[in-house]
C-alpha cells in the first residue's frame, strides 16, 4: 500500500506479487469475475452456433462439412496453444522477478497470437472467395463469423493490452503497481485459448464430422 | 380431472369461487365463462389454483394483522427493548414444507394437464378408408387478418372461423409476417403463431355454451405484432356437426362454380368494379382459390360475415353492414393503422361504384339466404 | 461536506461530480437521473392509461402508443428501477460493511456514465424519428420489420447501458467479497449487503445473453446479418431464449435488493433483528440460483412442446418456497417487537401484502396449462406491476425516505411522506387489482384499443382513476424533496434512533474517506451491539493512520461519451449505404471517431499512471467531526 513504486529485488520480492496489494487483490478477483461474465457470453455465443450451424437458404450454399479442413486450423489451434504456454513462462519469470525474461517470453507469445491471427484473416478469405461463405450469406455464416470474430477480436485485444503494458512498461522493471496488470492480461490470454479450444472442437471438429 | 382425489377439501372453495367469477365479462370473450373442453380444464386449473393461494393469503393475513396491531411501540413505550429472537428452526422447517405440499398438488393436475393440452396425437388418427377423422384447419396469421384453411376439405375463409361443436378441432398454426398469437379466450388458451415453425393444438367447442354466446365467439392476437395489433380480431362461428358438413359442402360447391351470373345490374356493376379494382389481386372470391398465399383474406362469405374487418359488428341490419363495408373501403388505414390495404377516396372510386361494390360484396354467400 | 460544496461555484461543483469517483456522489449521480428517468418512464405510463380510460379512444395514435409502451417498460426497467437501486447500493453498501470505498472507484464511475449514456441516447429516439415500438422485449421478427431507428436506438443504448451495469455488478461483487471491515463476517452482512451481493452476482451471468441477444440484432439491423431472418436460415425464436434467459434473473436483479431494503427497514423499526437471519441469506441466494431455471416459462406458448413446459412449471414453482420462506421471516421479525410506523416501514409493511399477491399470481401464471390463457393478457400485466410495484418500486420509495437523512444529512418531512405513501398505496391498488380480471376477461396485453361491447369499460376506467393517484403521490413526494433541501435541517449519525448497522454509526452524510479508523465488528447488527452496552460509536479496530483515496477522473466520462457519438455512426451508416454512399457520408467517420475517443482514453487510462494520495494523519486530527477521537 505505501509507495506503488518501491524498488524490489528477486530477494524482497513477494510471493504472490499480483495479489500483494489491495488494489491488486481487487483487480485479479474482479477480473476473474469478469472472466465469469465472458464465459456466459461465449456460452450463448455457442449454443446461437448450433443453432443455426448449416442453416442456409438453399441448397447452393456451401455446409461446414464442405468448407473446414483440419491442417489449416490445427495450426492455429497449436500457435494459439504454445502462445499459451509462452505467458506462463512470462508469469513464471514474473513471480521471479525475473524482468527481462518475462519480456521476451511475453513478446514470443505476441508473435505467436499475430501469426495466429494472420491464419484467421487467411482462413475467413479463403472462405469467402472460394465458398462464398460470408457474413450476410446465410444465417449459418452470420453466425459462424459472428462467433470466431468475436474469439477473434478477443484475440486483437489482448495482443494490443500486451503490447501497451510493454512499451509503458519497457524500462522500468516489475513493481506491485504493474505486476498486477501484466499478470491479469495473461489470465486473459488464458481464457481466450480456452474458447479457442472449444471453438475448435464445436465448431472445427464437429463440423467436419457433419 | 384426473389426479383429484387430494383435492376434495378444496371443492367448497373452489366451488364459491368459480361461482363469482363467472359473473366475469362477457360469455363470448371471457376465459371466466369456458365454453369448451380445454377452457374447461385450464378454468378448472385457475380455480384450484386460486384456492390454494386464498389458502395462503389467508394465513398470512392472520399473522400479519396481529402481528401490526399488537406489536406497536406507541402501546408498548418507547423504552421497551424486544427480545433479540434469533429464529427456529421449526418454524424455518413448518414454512419451508407447508408450501411444498401445496405446490405438489398444484404441479401434479399442471403437469398431468400440460401433457393432456399437447396431445395432437388425434390429430393423425384415420378411418378405414385413410381419411383423417377429425377436423384440421391451418391458421395463417397475416397483418391483422387471418385465414383458416381447411386442407382435408381444400376450402378456405378469411376472418371468420367457422368450426363444428362438441368435437376437438386441431389447429396448424404459422404466420407469414411477423409472430402474432391466436387466442379465442373463452374456448382455450393461446399459441403463438411462429415465423419460423408450425405449431400445433387443439380445441373443442361445447354447442350448449355457444348459444350462449349466439354461436359467435371472439377471437384474438395476443402478441403484439405492430399499430394495429389491438384490432387484430377474428370471429368464431360454431356450427352443430351436421350443420357444419352443410357448410362444407355449399363452400365446395361454390368452389366449382365457374363465370358467376347476375340477376341484378347494380350487383353486376359492382363484380365489374370488383375487377377494375383489382381487389380480386388480393382478394379472392372463391373459396379454393389461393390458399396459404393471398394477401388479403378471402371474400366468399364476406355477405355472411358478422364483422367486416373483424372490428365492425354488422349484426343490426344490412344498412349497418353497407354502411361498414363502405367506411371500411374508404377508411381503412384509419380504422386500422398500418394495414396492407389501399385506401380508395373519391377520386380513385367514385360513390355510384362504390354503392355497387358494397351490393356486389354482400352479395358474397354460400351458406345462408 | 455539502456545506463546502454551497460555497463553491456551480461550474466547480458540477466539475466535481463529472469527474467524481466518490461512491457516495455517484450515488447521489445514480439517484438523480434515475428519478428523472422515472419521472419519463411514469409520463409515458400516464399516456397509456389515459389512452385506455374509454374504449376506443383516439388521444394517442396507435404507432405512438406502441412506442410509448415500449419505452414505458424500457424506462422503468434499465433506467429507472436498476439505478435507483444502484444509487442506495452505493450509497449503503460500503457504509454496511465499513468500507471506505468500493474497491474500483473508477470503474464506479465509468459504469454511471455508461448507463447515462445509454439512457440519454435511448430517450433522445423521441426527438430523432421515433422511439423503439416492439415492446421492452422486442422479439425479433416485429423488431426486425420494425421501420426508421427506434429499434437501433434500442439495441444500442441498451448495449452501452448494459455495459455499465455489468461493470457496476463486478464492482459491488469484489467491494462486497475484499472490503469489508474487521469482524464483518459473511453471516454477519446486513441484509441489503447479502441482496445486493446476489444481485451483482446475477448481472455478471445474466447480462452478457442480453449482450448476445443486442448483438444479433445490431449485426441483423445494421450489418446485414441474418440471425433473425427465417428466409435466409435464421431462426426468431433464439432472440426470446437469448431474451429471457436474461429477463429472468433481471427481475430478481431488481427485487432482492427490494427485498433487502425491507429487511433492514423492518429489522430496524421492529427494535428487533431479523427473524431467521441465516434462513434469509440461503433463501436469497437459492431465489438467485433458481432465477436462471426458469426463463422458458415466459415462452409457453412458444411451441416448446410440453415436457420442456412441465418442467419449466416446476421449477418456476419452486421459486415460491424460498419466497414464502422470507415473507414469514418478516412478519415473525415483526412478531414480538416494538414497531414504529415511520414512512420507510409503512412502505415495509404494505410491501408484505402487495407482493404476497404478486407472488401468489405468479405461482398461477408458472401453471403451465393455464398460463395458456394468462399469457400476454392483461393478467401478466397485473402480476408483473404487483411485484415490481408492490415490491421494487415500494422498496425505492421505502429506501428514499429512509436513507435520505445518510445521503443528503437532512430527513423529509414525515407527513408528507406518509401523503405520498397513501396516496400511492391507493392508486397501486386500484390501477392493478382490476387489472387481473381484465386479463380474465379476454383482454390481450400491448393493446392500443379495445373497441366498446366487450365488458372491458368499467375495470380499464378504475385502473386509469388509480394510475393518476399514483401520479399525484409522486408529485407530492417531489415537493417534500424540494421544501426538505430548501430547509435543510441537519441531522446527526442515527436520525431514526433505531439505527442497527454501520452505516448509522457515523456522520450524515459521511466524510468522504467514510470512516476514520476502520471499525471492528462483534455481530450481527454492529451498532446495536454497541448500543446495548451502552456506546453510541463504534469501537475502532485500527489506530489513527493514513487514509488512501483514488484520485478524481474525468475519463470515465469521455471513455463513456466516444461510446455514445459511435452509435450514432452505427446507426446513420445504415441509411448512408442505403442511399450508395450518397447521404449521410459523415456517418462512418462518426462511428470511427467516437470509437477511438473511446479506445484513446483507454489507453491513456492504461498508459497514465494513477496512485491516488493519501490523507494524513495530522489532517483527519484536524477534522472535527465526531468519528474516532483517540
Amino acid at each position: 500500500m505505501d509507495d506503488m513504486n518501491q524498488k524490489f529485488t528477486s530477494r524482497t520480492w513477494p510471493e504472490s506479487p499480483e495479489k500483494t496489494t489491495l488494489e491488486g487483490k481487487n483487480k485479479f478477483l474482479g477480473f476473474w469475475l469478469f472472466l465469469g461474465g465472458e464465459t456466459v457470453l461465449f456460452a450463448s455465443l455457442f449454443a446461437t452456433y448450433l443453432a443455426l450451424k448449416d442453416s442456409v437458404p438453399s441448397s447452393d450454399h456451401y455446409l461446414a462439412a464442405d468448407m473446414f479442413a483440419l491442417p489449416l486450423v490445427f495450426i492455429m489451434t497449436m500457435l494459439l496453444l504454445t502462445s499459451s504456454l509462452t505467458s506462463v513462462y512470462a508469469m513464471y519469470h514474473m513471480k521471479n522477478h525475473n524482468y527481462q525474461k518475462m519480456q521476451t517470453w511475453l513478446l514470443l507469445t505476441v508473435l505467436l497470437g499475430a501469426a495466429f491471427l494472420g491464419f484467421e484473416i487467411y482462413e475467413f478469405y479463403h472462405y469467402v472467395h472460394d465458398y462464398n461463405h460470408t457474413f450476410t450469406s446465410s444465417a449459418f455464416g452470420s453466425a459462424f463469423y459472428t462467433l470466431v470474430g468475436f474469439h477473434g477480436a478477443h484475440v486483437v485485444v489482448g495482443l494490443g493490452w500486451f503490447i501497451l503494458l510493454l512499451v509503458r512498461n519497457a524500462k522500468r522493471g516489475l513493481n506491485l503497481y504493474n505486476a498486477p496488470k501484466f499478470f491479469v492480461a495473461s489470465l486473459y490470454w488464458h481464457f481466450i485459448d480456452v474458447v479457442w479450444v472449444f471453438i475448435f472442437t464445436v465448431v472445427y471438429l464437429m463440423g467436419m464430422v457433419g | 380431472m384426473k389426479n383429484g382425489l387430494k383435492k376434495w377439501r378444496f371443492l367448497p372453495l373452489v366451488a364459491a369461487l368459480a361461482f363469482i367469477l363467472s359473473g366475469c365479462g362477457e360469455p363470448f370473450l371471457s376465459t371466466l365463462q369456458p365454453a369448451g373442453e380445454v377452457a374447461q380444464k385450464q378454468f378448472n386449473l385457475m380455480m384450484l389454483s386460486v384456492a390454494i393461494m386464498v389458502l395462503v393469503i389467508i394465513v398470512v393475513a392472520i399473522v400479519y394483522v396481529i402481528a401490526i396491531t399488537k406489536f406497536r411501540r406507541s402501546k408498548l413505550g418507547e423504552d421497551f427493548i424486544p427480545k433479540q429472537v434469533e429464529g427456529s428452526h421449526r418454524l424455518e422447517v413448518i414454512w419451508t414444507v407447508i408450501p411444498i405440499i401445496l405446490l405438489l398438488i398444484l404441479a401434479v393436475p399442471t403437469v398431468a394437464l400440460t401433457f393432456e393440452l399437447g396431445d395432437t396425437q388425434g390429430m393423425e388418427a384415420v378411418d378405414e378408408e385413410g381419411n383423417r377423422e377429425a377436423l384440421v384447419v391451418d391458421v395463417r396469421a397475416n397483418l391483422y387478418w387471418w385465414e383458416f384453411s381447411y386442407p382435408d376439405q381444400g376450402i378456405v375463409t378469411g376472418q371468420e372461423l367457422v368450426v363444428p361443436t362438441d368435437e376437438n378441432v386441431y389447429f396448424n398454426v404459422i404466420a407469414s409476417d411477423v409472430k402474432h398469437s391466436f387466442w379465442i379466450p373463452a374456448v382455450g388458451g393461446k399459441i403463438d403463431t411462429n415465423v419460423d415453425n408450425m405449431n400445433t393444438f387443439y380445441l373443442s367447442f361445447d354447442g350448449e355454451k355457444a348459444q350462449d354466446a349466439d354461436n359467435l365467439f371472439y377471437g384474438k392476437c395476443a402478441e403484439l405484432c405492430g399499430p394495429s395489433h389491438a384490432l387484430m380480431d377474428f370471429k368464431v362461428k360454431t356450427l352443430s356437426p351436421d350443420e357444419f358438413d352443410q357448410w362444407v359442402a355449399s363452400m365446395q360447391e361454390a368452389g366449382e362454380q365457374e363465370e358467376p351470373t347476375f340477376d341484378d345490374e347494380t350487383v353486376a356493376r359492382g363484380y365489374e368494379v370488383y375487377q377494375e379494382q383489382s381487389c380480386i389481386g388480393c382478394h379472392a372470391v372463391s373459396p379454393t382459390q389461393q390458399i396459404g398465399t393471398s394477401q388479403g383474406p378471402n371474400m366468399t362469405t364476406f355477405g355472411e360475415r358478422s364483422y367486416t374487418a373483424g372490428i365492425l359488428d354488422n349484426r343490426e341490419s344490412e344498412e349497418v353492414m353497407a354502411e361498414n363495408i363502405k367506411n371500411w373501403i374508404r377508411n381503412s388505414a384509419e380504422l386500422k393503422p398500418g394495414n396492407e390495404m389501399p385506401v380508395y377516396n373519391e377520386d380513385t372510386l367514385s360513390d355510384e361504384d362504390l354503392d355497387a361494390l358494397t351490393e356486389y360484396l354482400m352479395s358474397l354467400k354460400v351458406y345462408s339466404e | 461536506m455539502s456545506t463546502v460544496a454551497q460555497k463553491r461555484g456551480f461550474l466547480a461543483v458540477l466539475w466535481d461530480y463529472l469527474t467524481t469517483v466518490d461512491h457516495k456522489k455517484i450515488a447521489i449521480l445514480y439517484l438523480i437521473s434515475g428519478g428523472f428517468f422515472f419521472l419519463v418512464g411514469g409520463l409515458e405510463a400516464m399516456f397509456i392509461r389515459i389512452q385506455l380510460a374509454v374504449p376506443d379512444n383516439d388521444f394517442v395514435s396507435a404507432g405512438l402508443y406502441n412506442e410509448l409502451l415500449t419505452m414505458h417498460g424500457t424506462t422503468m426497467i434499465f433506467l429507472a428501477a436498476m439505478p435507483l437501486l444502484f444509487a442506495f447500493m452505493n450509497a449503503v453498501v460500503p457504509l454496511q460493511i465499513g468500507a471506505r470505498d468500493v474497491a474500483f472507484p473508477f470503474l464506479n464511475s465509468l459504469g454511471f456514465w455508461l448507463f447515462f449514456f445509454g439512457g440519454v441516447f435511448l430517450n433522445l429516439s423521441w426527438f430523432m424519428g421515433g422511439a423503439p415500438d416492439a415492446g421492452w422485449t422486442s422479439y425479433a421478427s416485429l423488431s426486425i420489420a420494425s421501420p426508421g431507428h427506434g429499434i437501433d436506438f434500442y439495441v444500442l443504448g441498451l448495449q452501452i447501458s448494459g455495459a455499465g451495469t455489468l461493470i457496476a455488478g463486478i464492482n459491488f461483487l469484489v467491494t462486497i467479497i475484499n472490503m469489508r471491515a474487521p469482524g464483518m463476517t459473511y453471516m454477519r452482512m446486513p441484509l441489503f449487503t447479502w441482496s445486493t451481493f446476489v444481485a451483482s452476482a446475477l448481472i455478471l451471468f445474466a447480462f452478457p445473453p442480453l449482450t448476445v441477444g443486442l448483438f444479433l440484432m445490431l449485426f441483423d439491423r445494421m450489418f446485414g446479418a441474418n440471425f433473425f431472418n427465417v428466409s435466409m436460415g435464421g431462426n426468431t425464436i433464439i432472440w426470446e431464449h437469448l431474451f429471457w434467459i436474461f429477463g429472468h434473473p433481471e427481475v430478481y436483479i431488481l427485487i432482492l435488493p427490494a427485498f433487502g431494503i425491507f429487511s433492514d427497514i423492518i429489522s430496524t423499526f421492529s427494535k428487533k433483528r431479523l427473524f431467521g437471519y441465516a434462513a434469509m441469506v440461503f433463501a436469497t441466494v437459492l431465489i438467485g440460483f433458481l432465477g436462471f431455471m426458469v426463463w422458458a416459462h415466459h415462452m409457453f406458448t412458444t411451441g416448446l412442446g410440453p415436457t420442456a413446459n412441465a418442467i419449466f412449471a416446476v421449477a418456476t414453482m419452486a421459486i415460491a418456497v424460498p419466497t414464502g420462506v422470507k415473507i414469514f421471516n418478516w412478519l415473525l421479525t415483526m412478531w414480538g417487537g416494538s414497531i414504529r410506523f415511520t414512512t420507510p416501514m409503512l412502505y415495509a409493511v404494505a410491501f408484505i401484502p402487495s407482493f404476497v399477491a404478486g407472488g401468489v399470481t405468479g405461482v398461477m401464471l408458472a401453471s403451465a396449462a393455464a398460463d395458456y390463457q394468462y399469457h400476454d393478457s392483461y393478467f401478466v400485466v397485473a402480476h408483473f406491476h404487483y411485484v415490481i410495484i408492490g415490491g421494487v418500486v415500494l422498496g425505492l420509495l421505502a429506501g428514499t425516505h429512509f436513507y435520505w437523512p445518510k445521503m443528503f444529512g437532512t430527513m423529509l418531512n414525515e407527513t408528507l411522506g406518509k401523503v405520498t405513501f397513501w396516496l400511492f398505496l391507493i392508486g397501486f391498488h386500484g390501477t392493478f387489482f382490476v387489472q387481473h380480471f381484465l386479463g380474465l376477461m379476454g383482454m390481450p396485453r400491448r393493446i392500443w384499443k379495445y373497441l366498446p361491447g366487450q365488458g372491458l369499460d368499467l375495470f380499464n376506467m378504475i385502473s386509469t382513476i388509480g394510475a393518476f393517484f399514483m401520479a399525484i403521490a409522486v408529485l407530492v413526494l417531489l415537493y417534500n424533496i424540494v421544501i426538505t433541501q430548501v430547509k435543510n435541517v441537519r441531522v446527526g449519525n442515527d436520525p431514526w434512533g433505531d439505527g442497527r448497522t454501520l452505516e448509522w454509526a457515523i456522520p450524515s452524510p459521511p466524510p468522504y474517506y467514510n470512516f476514520k479508523q476502520l471499525p471492528l465488528v462483534r455481530g450481527l447488527d454492529p451498532l446495536w451491539i454497541e448500543k446495548m452496552e451502552g456506546r453510541t460509536e463504534m469501537t475502532p479496530a485500527e489506530p489513527l493512520g493514513d487514509i488512501h483515496m483514488p484520485n478524481n477522473s474525468f475519463i470515465p466520462f469521455v471513455m463513456s461519451l466516444g461510446l455514445f457519438i459511435a452509435a450514432f455512426g452505427a446507426m446513420y451508416q445504415i441509411d448512408w449505404r442505403e442511399s450508395g454512399g450518397e447521404e449521410f457520408v459523415w456517418s462512418l467517420p462518426v462511428l470511427i471517431i467516437g470509437m477511438l475517443i473511446t479506445l484513446g482514453s483507454m489507453a491513456v487510462r492504461s498508459l497514465k499512471d494513477d496512485h491516488g494520495y493519501h490523507i494524513h494523519k495530522e489532517e483527519l486530527m484536524d477534522d472535527t467531526d465526531k468519528g474516532g477521537k483517540e
